[in-house]
């Protein structure tokens, strides 16, 4: 039997009213997710802001919450990313080059190419594994800063390889022809047309991958970095803390004025991935524009 | 035709070579140099203890007088809390990527998706204050039961971190999704809707899925969210409300305290490691495999 004209405009208005509702359902879970992002820094401001203030920045840890500060947090914090830029970064690009400009399409180029994509998926806590027993143990490097650092570096280096590769592979083969055609070598090539070409993009990739780096706690927690310390790291073998550490301290203390703190210190660490973000974003313009010219 | 580099017998062409070259196999050292550490550290640890008693035991109480080995309470715990997450995240992600993949005017789709990136650049320590110090009191007032540590609010803070790594690579598989086979749907009459569950779901299944597995993986592997909300009481429990340990949670109780190395304590960190790399190494390899069958299919 055929559908009534009735029936079929019943059908219709219904399934128009599915249509309607799957799309306001989707879009409702699109604004719980972002809602969510907005509370979480709106909670940590209003419980921490009221900590914030010069002293905070300038005091060691205390045990009493109002005199406690964040310094050899920060400082730990870093130092460790300086050094852990300085052990990262050229041996990150490095490993780029070769994939990209050495050994492209080589069946040693998949091995490694596979392992690095497994690496990225490796819990960060599993890295301070490693740590403990080769930085810590092996090499008697103790739980310093030096280990905590070449930690790190060993966990951002798949991030920063995979960044670099795409930057250099942005670099056109037309370049390199022309280099080549003109009697460069390949290094020649290499330093004087792709580097410099690719250099913007690999920087923005890195600065990520250190932003990344900073808000981990778990790996330097397993290489047993301390959560008390009330001195400035005067070398490389001296022990020291990390800003997510002393939020991690503080935020398992009973007292409340230690979750103030632990506030105070999240909105301190969100600044400063805000700054290194908004440094990535500006490199990553600039360049765009000097592509475009 | 293309032009080749002129050889040159330089020597510090050559040298540059290998220095490039040790860079690149570094990565390969990294991951032997994680297994290797695994592999010993577990033969160790299986040399006092049963590996029957490791995988079957119900009690995990190496630092107590009366030692238990049995990972169990802890595997319920990492699974309860990654459970909680996914069924967090799966809903809010695939339904996001849905949205920004096929209703989404392009404007629209390239802001979101940065701002849905934040949640996964924001550190996890900040998700544990916010898990123990907000999401917990929180769901306490509804759920006047509830624990001060347990498992339900990390889990479901949990869930929110890993919704970008959902809907970001689900929308990545939607938006390759050929354009003509949207049209044709289109062109047999289906409604958007229909195009969107019926179409583009199924064809961008596999990538979907992998980034699911992606996520589980990222959630099992997730450690100051859960050390810090999740409390540090291993049982063997499916209850959400109570305080649980996760596997990785273990690992930071054990770093935190005095454990002199080369006890059994100290063991037991490692053996708890192999079994959270391989959870999470099958995990990835699975996401791998099925991106790859992805690409086969529409590049």
């Amino acid at each position: 039997m055929k559908p009534t004209h009735l029936e079929i405009q019943r059908m219709l208005t219904d399934s128009q009213w599915r249509e309607q509702l799957f799309k306001m359902t989707a879009l409702v879970m699109l604004s719980i997710a972002l809602l969510t992002l907005a509370v979480l820094l709106i909670d940590a401001f209003v419980d921490g802001v009221g900590r914030l203030r010069w002293s905070f920045l300038t005091n060691f840890p205390s045990r009493k919450p109002e005199q406690a500060g964040i310094l050899s947090a920060l400082v730990g914090t870093v130092y460790m990313m300086i050094l852990t830029g300085l052990f990262a970064f050229p041996v990150g690009v490095g490993a780029a080059i070769y994939l990209e400009e050495y050994a492209k399409h080589h069946w040693f180029s998949r091995i490694i190419e596979l392992n690095i994509a497994n690496l990225a998926g490796v819990p960060s806590i599993i890295y301070g594994l490693l740590g403990l027993e080769v930085f810590v143990r092996a090499m008697g490097f103790d739980r310093s800063l030096l280990s905590g650092s070449l930690t790190m570096a060993l966990l951002v280096l798949p991030i920063i390889i995979i960044s670099s590769r795409e930057a250099i592979r942005t670099v056109s083969p037309s370049i390199r022809e022309a280099s080549y055609a003109l009697g460069a070598s390949r290094w020649q090539t290499i330093r004087n047309q792709v580097l410099p070409l690719a250099f913007p993009g690999i920087l923005t990739g890195s600065i990520l991958a250190f932003s990344r780096a900073i808000g981990e706690a778990a790996p330097l927690i397993t290489i047993g970095a301390l959560t008390y310390i009330a001195f400035l790291p005067d070398s490389l073998l001296a022990p020291f803390t990390a800003l997510p550490i002393q939020i991690f301290n503080w935020v398992s203390r009973p007292q409340k004025g230690f979750h103030a703190n632990a506030a105070a210190a999240i909105i301190v660490l969100l600044v400063v991935l805000i700054l290194m973000n908004a440094l990535a974003v500006y490199l990553r313009q600039r360049y765009q524009k000097r592509l475009s010219l | 035709m293309s032009f080749k580099p002129v050889k040159k017998s330089r020597v510090g062409e050559g040298m540059i070579h290998i220095v490039l070259f040790l860079c690149g196999i570094l990565s390969v050292f990294t991951t032997l140099g994680i297994v290797a550490v695994l592999i010993i550290e577990t033969y160790e640890f299986f040399r006092e203890v049963s590996i029957f008693e490791f995988l079957t035991d119900t009690q995990w109480t190496p630092l107590f007088a009366d030692k238990h080995f049995g990972i169990l309470p802890l595997v319920s715990g990492t699974f309860l809390t990654s459970f909680i997450a996914i069924l967090v995240a799966m809903p809010i992600g695939l339904l996001s990527a849905i949205y920004l993949s096929e209703y989404a005017s392009q404007n629209i789709r390239k802001t979101i998706k940065p701002i849905l990136e934040i949640l996964a650049g924001i550190p996890t320590v900040v998700y544990g204050y916010f898990a123990l110090l907000f999401v917990t009191p929180l769901l306490q007032v509804f759920i006047p039961s509830l624990s001060g540590f347990n498992a339900l609010g990390p889990g479901i803070v949990m869930g929110m971190m890993i919704i970008p790594m959902v809907s970001s690579l689900s929308e990545d598989a939607m938006y390759a999704v050929p354009q003509s086979l949207r049209e044709g749907a289109y062109a047999l009459g289906s409604s958007k809707l229909q195009v969107a569950l019926r179409v583009v779901f199924p064809a961008a299944f596999s990538g979907i899925a992998a980034s699911l597995l992606l996520a589980v993986s990222r959630a099992i592997g997730e450690t100051m969210i859960v050390a810090i909300a999740s409390g540090q009481q291993p049982r063997l429990t499916l209850n959400p409300l109570v305080a649980v340990e996760t596997m990785t949670a273990y690992i930071v109780q054990v770093s935190l305290g005095d454990t002199p190395t080369g006890t059994i304590e100290f063991k037991t960190i490692f053996a708890v490691g192999m079994m959270l790399f391989i959870s999470t190494l099958i995990l990835n390899l699975l996401s791998q495999w099925l991106r790859e069958r992805f690409r086969e299919q529409y590049e």
